[in-house]
């Protein structure tokens, strides 16, 4: 990875810029493959969805398999993409085998702290198989890649605006 | 891999202290508008917990309501021109 002058040292900059990169070019090419002039709802729903989905994975990309919540959106992505395809993806069942004994592990211990953190665990990606140290410690950093996420769109909409 | 399985395991569970728990539920609680105003008082873990969720979920909800309005956005914009200006200004704060 080259390091050019201006790049700060500073993680989450760089993450910013892989971000905004991807999504921008995710933007155009959903911008391209459906014309101007086809401003039907059913087409924007549509439009709607697949910018969705491309915000969230181009997110997911930046980050690449450096955390476990992007990891299990990378997975959950490329599950669905094969299953599209026809084709049967196959599943890693050394990553099941983990998951299993990290609940039973769970499951002895600080109970109390488990109900409380059942919410938060279906709310952050693979939030189920994590310890309780991994899951608060995921959390935090998967707040700060959503609020990237929604202040780079915010930033697109403004100047969408600005631009009319 | 083994080893992980058998009960004796245990010390290894409860090795993560309370403490660490508390560090990591601080450096939540500042992440979270609602709850970074109350810095100096006391939050209790249930509450940073439940705030967290809440904050995600606005989060969530806040990726679609501007995926909506970027979808109707686009479909008026033209956008080859315009792409390398906005990227130019984001990346330029």
């Amino acid at each position: 990875m080259m390091n050019t002058p201006q790049q700060v040292k500073n993680p989450s900059t760089s993450l910013k810029s892989r971000f905004i990169t991807r999504f921008l070019g995710a933007l155009t090419k959903i911008n391209a493959e459906d014309p101007i002039s086809s401003p039907s709802p059913t087409r924007i729903f549509q439009r709607y969805r697949r910018i969705k989905v491309a915000s969230n994975k181009s997110m997911a990309y930046s980050v690449r398999s450096r955390r476990i919540w992007s990891r299990a959106m990378l997975s959950r992505f490329r599950s669905r993409r094969s299953a599209f395809s026809g084709r049967r993806s196959s599943v890693k069942t050394t990553n099941c085998t983990t998951i299993n004994v990290t609940i039973n592990e769970n499951k002895t211990a600080k109970g109390g702290l488990d109900m409380q953190t059942d919410e938060l665990r279906e709310l952050v990606p693979g939030g189920e198989a994590m310890d309780v140290c991994n899951l608060l410690d995921e959390t935090a950093h998967y707040i700060k890649c959503l609020t990237t996420q929604v202040q780079v769109m915010r930033k697109i909409v403004d100047f969408c605006h600005l631009s009319k | 891999m083994s080893g992980r399985r058998s009960r004796s395991k245990q010390s290894s569970v409860s090795s993560i202290t309370d403490d660490q728990i508390t560090d990591l539920v601080s450096k939540l609680q500042h992440l979270i508008p609602e709850l970074r105003r109350r810095r100096f008082d006391k939050v209790s873990t249930s509450k940073v917990l439940q705030e967290t969720c809440n904050y995600i979920r606005s989060l969530h909800r806040e990726v679609e309501d501007l995926s909506d309005r970027l979808s109707q956005l686009l479909a008026s914009t033209d956008s080859d021109s315009d792409q390398a200006a906005i990227i130019r200004s984001l990346l330029m704060q």
